[in-house]
């Protein structure tokens, strides 16, 4: 029988698409129950009006993940609380998909778009977050449009920076420049810090919907609300 | 009218409502939501003895709005922003005629903002002159995710909202004040998106369009769009309360807003009763950027809060500010540089 932990741990590995962060660190997961190769579990979310799509997009996902741990047979994810709690439930419990979910609502592609607008920005603010690391160490901008990534020295920013550029199909070689666009073309030196100022941007307001969201979250189920922090 | 250290500051709150979200007038569980959400919001971001019961938040009086903006907030004038919501409350969850009572009773007070939306099509287009003509309005505020029987939002790009955006010019309704929402359809899409203003901005550049909430949680395509149009502006309604809970993260979008747009499109806004402007009057002007950031994102002078509290909006509206409120060009000096040393 897989364990809680085991689940858990698939779990974290969901993140919310707008936000870049784990399901499990947002506190979006309500409740977990394994019985046998049944497992059940239930997400929340800040408010009930928070965008349905991404909603959608994490219900699913947290799906595929439970139904990855060795021993699941059956998985059900439910979403709590939410304008659009009963369609996205239903549309899970049928599989029908997210145009079944919400017939007449879609347009074209699936959310795969919608995905691929949200990756652009966590890559972009991952690599914004490293290079302000590395530009505290001492490196200058126009060094960092030179660096390679075997030349970055391992930290935590550069471990989830690799993650969302792989993720996102770019390479992540050691002889691959550090700096790059989404579209994986090298940044040239004089364009360097325009480039990471719109980055900056980006992180702050990616950062900043993730305070928000943990705050509203914090007040709606009377959780502690983790406090700013200050570097 | 705020004072503070010798300085003096016009105040014009742009981002107000007088909204009934009790339960009796509800119309359905997306009522309830919509209140609940606003209360969520309310909760989370105001000091403790701000905080009201949810009872008085979902319906308050003609009194507390006097008492909370002119008696005790340092407000000079308020704009009223409507927010339709029929689909959600019987009678309307904020609409102009509710604003009107209190505009007509206190015509210095307050300004009246209407609304549209182009699903109403032809007869839509005439009770908007009739709207205008009847309350000689000079802006509107859309909701684009406002509900419309089977549809869930509209694009600023839709044929149709450019029938109304036309008329808005030709009744002389200049500021156009766009609110996004969480529901748009195609439901594939970022409902978020505020590239729709750019390309009304770019067709319509005899009008203003006001972000509300600075484009949040999109602050960065907001920015990206209002540098490269000159008719955009940024309303701060939502971003203002983060002053007290992050204030470092508040810091950090006025830092980027006077980047990206300077001093002279952003816009206050308490979104009353959310927030409540005298906390955020104060706070405002006894705020400073971190000293660590200053590096970063400069520094804030009383030239630039004037600006901020009250000027800018004073300028789009028309309104007469006191001569004792010195109104000189203010010196950018909260310019943001990226830095080569960030900490």
């Amino acid at each position: 029988m897989p364990t809680e932990a085991e689940i858990l741990g698939a779990l974290s590995g969901v993140r919310d698409p707008e936000l870049d962060e784990p399901i499990t660190d947002l506190k979006f997961v309500a409740d977990l129950r394994v019985a046998e190769d049944v497992v059940d579990v239930r997400l929340r979310l800040p408010t009930p009006f928070c965008a349905p799509n991404f909603a959608y997009l994490m219900v699913a996902d947290a799906r595929e993940a439970v139904l990855s741990v060795p021993g699941v047979q059956r998985a059900r994810v439910t979403l709590d609380d939410h304008h659009a709690s009963s369609e996205i439930n239903a549309g899970m419990a049928d599989e029908r998909g997210f145009e079944g979910t919400f017939p007449g609502n879609t347009e074209g592609e699936s959310l795969d778009e919608l995905r691929t607008i949200f990756r652009r920005k966590a890559f972009i603010s991952r690599q914004e977050k490293l290079c302000r690391t590395l530009l505290a160490a001492g490196y200058s901008a126009a060094e960092l449009a030179q660096t390679q990534l075997g030349e970055v020295p391992a930290s935590e920013a550069k471990e989830k920076y690799l993650s969302r550029r792989e993720e996102f199909g770019l390479d992540v070689s050691a002889k691959a420049p550090l700096v790059v666009d989404p579209d994986g073309n090298q940044i040239p030196k004089d364009a360097v810090v325009e480039h990471l100022r719109f980055a900056r941007i980006t992180r702050v307001s990616i950062e900043g919907n993730a305070g928000m969201c943990r705050g509203l979250l914090a007040t709606r189920y009377g959780i502690p609300d983790p406090e700013e922090a200050t570097p | 009218m705020y004072e503070k250290d010798g300085e003096k500051y016009f105040v014009v709150d742009g981002h107000i409502h007088f909204w009934d979200g009790s339960p009796e007038n509800q119309a359905n569980i997306h009522g309830k939501q919509f209140i609940e959400c606003f209360y969520g919001y309310h909760s989370a971001l105001s000091p403790e003895e701000y905080l009201w019961p949810q009872e008085k938040f979902e319906k308050y009086s003609e009194e507390d709005i006097m008492h909370d903006l002119f008696e005790i907030g340092y407000v000079d004038v308020a704009i009223f922003q409507p927010t339709y919501l029929k689909d959600f409350y019987v009678n309307g969850f904020n609409t102009t005629e509710q604003d009107a009572v209190l505009k007509e009773k206190y015509p210095d007070k307050f300004i009246l903002n209407g609304s549209f939306d182009p699903r109403s099509g032809e007869n839509g287009l005439k009770a908007l002159e009739e709207l205008v003509n009847r309350y000689d309005l000079k802006g509107v505020k859309l909701y684009t995710a406002e509900w419309y029987g089977r549809s869930k939002g509209w694009s600023l790009k839709d044929y149709w909202a450019k029938r109304y955006l036309e008329k808005c010019e030709e009744l002389g309704v200049k500021n156009i004040h766009v609110h996004k929402g969480p529901t748009i359809t195609p439901l594939n899409r970022d409902a978020f998106d505020v590239k729709d203003v750019d390309d009304a901005a770019t067709e319509f550049q005899n009008l203003n369009f006001i972000v509300e909430h600075v484009g949040l949680p999109r602050l960065e395509d907001f920015c990206w769009i209002a540098v490269q149009e000159a008719n955009v502006y940024g309303g701060l309604a939502v971003a203002m309360p983060f002053i007290y809970s992050r204030p470092r993260y508040f810091a950090q979008i006025i830092g980027e807003l006077l980047y990206w747009l300077d001093e002279d499109r952003i816009l206050f806004a308490s979104d009353y009763a959310i927030w409540q402007p005298k906390w955020l009057v104060e706070m405002f002007v006894d705020f400073q950027i971190p000293e660590d950031m200053q590096g970063e994102y400069g520094t804030l002078t009383p030239d630039i809060k004037r600006k901020i509290l009250g000027l800018n909006a004073a300028s789009l509206y028309d309104l007469e500010v006191p001569s004792e409120v010195p109104q000189e060009e203010a010196v950018a000096a909260g310019e943001a540089e990226y830095p080569e040393k960030p900490y």
